[in-house]
């Protein structure tokens, strides 16, 4: 039996310890919002936070997972949206939207990482969107940066 | 008219404006649908009204008034428009969305002759529908037409969707009239409220249960003045932007049936490989695995009517499960005759093939009299390879096949299509068969086919159960029906002032319609050249000509089709003929688009091209760049300009190269004329990643063939650009009164040529083979 946290709730889980937290999200958690894309660590599209930190739940076995602390992105704001998602829909960013959440996982961790993200933190962000909506991102990150040290939000 | 029977988008267009008589015939074949005729009464007691005489389009079903008062909870106003208790206006999207802002651009056409608020609006996807009809297939769209493709939904929906929006009001209207015991023509409407002279007001809330009572006007009703559009030309938002930025969007890999097996299916990595045998007695012993299925493929060579590939299935209790019995079966492959292609023996078959003659698609004045007197010729040879269309969401299908029914949810970009191959795969009648649309995690094109709905389909017959098929992103990226390969020769012949007074084309290509049910191999050409494209009519002796590759790779509709070779092409080699005679790139195009405005364009996006809009968009984009101004050393500008699809666009790109041979996109300029802005931020968005796509495409990828079998499987060896790479992109929109084109696939085929061009100016190398990859970094070392 694994036990963690998802979204800060109690979890467990008896099944195959070698499934992928992707699988787990998506087929048992019913978590859909993370998103398969291709399971090899390459995409971003199932970023999710383990005790904080951005990681790609495709590469994470449950076996890993015991005592760890889950979030994905139905459980990033627990009320209303996070200044990261509210910049997300200030600037229009998603086309068919499916990296989106990955996307918005990592900037989130960026963000925490470094509140005043310089242009070459923005550029580490690797996840693959394949819409090209990169020019909107770093604007929403922008944006979420100024909000988040309390500055106006246009 | 089309109709939803058909696999190609061009079939989606009123055919008058889908170019040549055999395109226009084979479109009216292939749909099996006539023209649809007018105002009817449906048999299931609808009041349909045919649209316009080019789209022959439904444009509203009204509900009885049976229906209309079972439903306490919201009052429908024929087959879009809803109006809830507390006043919201629900409009259905009858578009894939597949990231190209469809689900937000139509319900806007709907809502601005609504006079609703578009802050009360919420929008929703409707199913796919059919009607029966007096037609050969004995169907017609219900919705209007439902594909995503070609650049084509707001051309077809700008009368039909804003002729629904007009019928809504036309009847909240009336109902006020009524209730107001006056003349409905001295009402107004303005966000969601009908307006007496007096002063008094009814909400459309209140006024629908009346309105639903009124039959539908007979005619078409008076659209707005474009002067009065509080909600055309407005930016607006992404209409599901909430949901997806909370996980809470639901695609195709989200969607699910109860009880379902998943599978996945190891197919045959061969092109027109056989299976030999399979042992599943490893598989079956892994726990949460059901069933291991054979599921044949096409016949070698044979159209391609349902699935790609033969596969072993394999359907467990959930994803990871029937992943690990993949992994454990043991499988046997035998090559099929394709044994031996490789990009290698393709680039030599090209060779070889433009060396002979090739069939001539347009050959105007006399090339070879114009190549003897001659003062010069110019020649050049490109290759473009195959790329891949690799969508962010892996193929999915959910399927449920029971004796008299069949259901499906499923990313499509033609869901007439799945509708269709389930009918044929399973027989249960077109009305038995619920096709639901979710939004669709990119199409590029690859979800024009339904090969992985009938893989679910099949699946599903032949277990009895509900089953959701999953593509990893190694079987997306090997079973894919991939953008064609081709060499393209190019020959100019100048006179003695530079003036290019001669023109050849000659392609060698894997044409599209390769295995296409519906086209003969002796129009294969048609999907990879379109001969009215510029410089026709520009040249006075002008030839084109096609080879035919065979290869056993599956081809199809890669976003802009052929567009994105022929302009790269095209564009590149103007600049080749610019710099090799002395004149300026820019000056170049602008004299050979010369002054003749309006042309004819018989292929997709015409009846007609406007060289005057392509000069406008040229010239916008040089003035943008600072196009003429002294650059430093290692600093470079290119430009290129084309018309796709009756839209118009034009990139200028500011490159550096270093002394190593990197490049840096220093800045970017994307200028596009689509016609009347419907939705300024989606057209932007578009630009942006039709940009992005190109530039992405021209440095990295390809698609290689080794062992008569794709090479890559994942983004590791197939590397779409990321974040640092992606450049900002300063899209100009030009201000147009024009009726609109779409605008997904404008964006694209220029930027390749811009990037190239400037990296020429820039390093004095050209690149003629994409991707450019290490062309550069090598061109530049083996200088020094």
């Amino acid at each position: 039996m694994i036990k963690f946290r998802l979204n800060g709730r109690r979890v467990a889980f008896d099944g195959d310890p070698t499934m992928p937290l992707l699988w787990y999200l998506r087929d048992h958690a019913g978590l859909t919002g993370t998103k398969f894309g291709c399971g090899a660590g390459l995409c971003g599209a199932c970023s999710v936070h383990l005790d904080g930190a951005v990681a790609r739940a495709c590469q994470l076995p449950l076996s890993a997972l015991e005592g760890h602390e889950l979030t994905t992105i139905e459980g990033l704001a627990r009320d209303g949206l996070h200044a990261v998602q509210r910049a997300w829909i200030a600037e229009d960013v998603p086309q068919c939207g499916y990296c989106q959440a990955g996307q918005i996982m990592a900037a989130v961790d960026l963000l925490k990482r470094k509140p005043e993200p310089a242009e070459e933190d923005i550029a580490s962000i690797g996840n693959l969107c394949r819409c090209g909506t990169y020019p909107r991102i770093r604007r929403a990150i922008r944006r979420a940066a100024r909000e988040l040290a309390g500055g106006p939000s246009p | 008219m089309s109709g939803p029977d058909r696999d190609e988008w061009r079939a989606q267009l009123p055919v008058q404006t889908t170019g040549s008589r055999r395109t226009e015939a084979a479109a009216r074949r292939a749909s099996d649908v006539p023209p649809a005729a007018g105002g009817r009464l449906s048999r299931r007691g609808f009041i349909v009204i045919s649209a316009t005489a080019a789209g022959g389009l439904l444009i509203g079903w009204r509900a009885t008034n049976a229906d209309a008062s079972a439903d306490a909870a919201a009052v429908r106003l024929g087959g879009f428009v809803r109006i809830e208790r507390d006043g919201t206006i629900v409009i259905g999207a009858r578009g894939p969305e597949i990231g190209q802002g469809v689900k937000t651009a139509l319900p806007m056409l709907i809502a601005e002759e609504l006079d609703a608020d578009w802050s009360q609006v919420r929008v929703e996807q409707l199913p796919f529908g059919i009607v029966r009809a007096d037609t050969e297939s004995g169907v017609d769209w219900k919705y209007g037409p439902q594909g995503a493709g070609g650049s084509t939904s707001i051309p077809e929906a700008w009368q039909d969707q804003r002729q629904v929006g007009a019928q809504a009001r036309w009847l909240l209207v009336q109902a006020a009239a009524l209730a107001w015991k006056t003349d409905a023509a001295s009402l107004t409407t303005r966000a969601a409220t009908v307006m007496h002279q007096d002063g008094r007001v009814l909400t459309y809330a209140e006024l629908a249960t009346a309105a639903a009572k009124i039959d539908l006007p007979k005619a078409a009703v008076a659209l707005k003045p474009t002067a009065d559009y509080r909600i055309i030309g407005r930016p607006t938002r992404t209409v599901d932007c909430i949901d997806i930025v909370t996980g809470s969007a639901r695609y195709g890999i989200d969607a699910q049936l109860p009880g379902a097996l998943i599978a996945v299916i190891a197919r045959c990595p061969y092109f027109d490989g056989e299976l030999v045998s399979h042992d599943a007695s490893a598989a079956r012993k892994i726990p949460g695995v059901r069933d291991v299925l054979v599921l044949p493929g096409p016949r070698p060579g044979q159209p391609i009517t349902a699935n790609l590939a033969v596969g072993v299935a394999v359907l467990a209790d959930d994803t990871w499960s029937a992943l690990k019995g993949r992994a454990a079966l043991k499988i046997e492959w035998r090559h099929g005759p394709r044994a031996k292609e490789s990009s290698a023996a393709l680039d030599a078959q090209c060779t070889r093939l433009l060396a002979g003659d090739g069939r001539r698609v347009r050959d105007e004045g006399d090339v070879d009299a114009a190549a003897r007197s001659a003062k010069r010729t110019i020649t050049a040879t490109y290759r473009i390879p195959f790329v891949a269309h690799c969508p962010l969401e892996p193929q999915n299908a959910c399927a449920h096949v029971e004796a008299d029914r069949v259901r499906i949810i499923a990313p499509m970009q033609q869901p007439g299509g799945a509708s269709r191959i389930a009918h044929e795969l399973t027989g249960v009648d077109r009305f038995r068969i619920d096709v639901q649309m979710t939004r669709v995690g990119g199409g590029f094109g690859r979800r024009l086919s339904n090969d992985f709905v009938a893989e679910a389909v099949l699946l599903s017959k032949q277990c009895g159960k509900p089953v959701k098929l999953l593509w990893t992103r190694e079987d997306d990226m090997r079973h894919d029906f991939f953008r064609p390969f081709g060499h393209h020769q190019m020959h100019a012949m100048l006179d003695g002032s530079a003036k290019v007074i001669g023109w050849r084309h000659r392609l060698a290509s894997a044409s599209k319609y390769y295995r296409r049910p519906d086209v003969k191999a002796e129009d294969h050409w048609e999907a990879e050249l379109y001969p009215d494209d510029f410089p026709a009519t520009a040249v006075p002796n002008l030839r084109v000509e096609w080879f035919a590759v065979d290869s056993g790779i599956t081809r199809g509709s890669w976003r802009a089709p052929a567009h994105t070779a022929n302009a790269f092409v095209v564009q590149s080699f103007l600049d080749e003929i610019a710099h090799a005679s002395g004149k300026d790139p820019l000056a170049l195009r602008l004299e050979m688009l010369g002054d003749a405005a309006e042309r004819a364009y018989a292929q997709h996006g015409g009846p007609i091209f406007d060289a005057r809009r392509l000069k406008h968009v040229l010239q916008r984009a040089a003035d943008a760049i600072g196009w003429g101004r002294r650059m430093k050393k290692g600093r470079g500008l290119g430009i290129a300009a084309h018309f796709t699809f009756g839209g118009y666009a034009a990139h200028a790109m500011e490159v550096s190269v270093d002394p190593a041979g990197l490049f840096r996109i220093e800045r970017c300029i994307c200028v596009v004329d689509v016609g009347r802005p419907i939705n300024p931020l989606g057209i932007e968005a578009q630009m942006i990643g039709g940009t992005i796509d190109g530039i992405s495409t021209a440095r990295e990828l390809e698609i290689s063939i080794d062992g008569g079998r794709v090479v890559q499987g994942n983004f590791g060896d197939y590397p779409l650009l990321r974040m640092r790479d992606a450049p900002d992109v300063e899209v100009i929109i030009v201000p147009s009164e024009k009726d609109p084109s779409g605008a997904g696939e404008m964006g694209i085929p220029t930027a390749a040529p811009a990037l190239t061009n400037a990296i020429f100016a820039a390093s004095g190398v050209r690149i003629r083979s994409l991707p450019i990859r290490n062309q550069l970094r090598d061109a530049i070392a083996a200088r020094a």
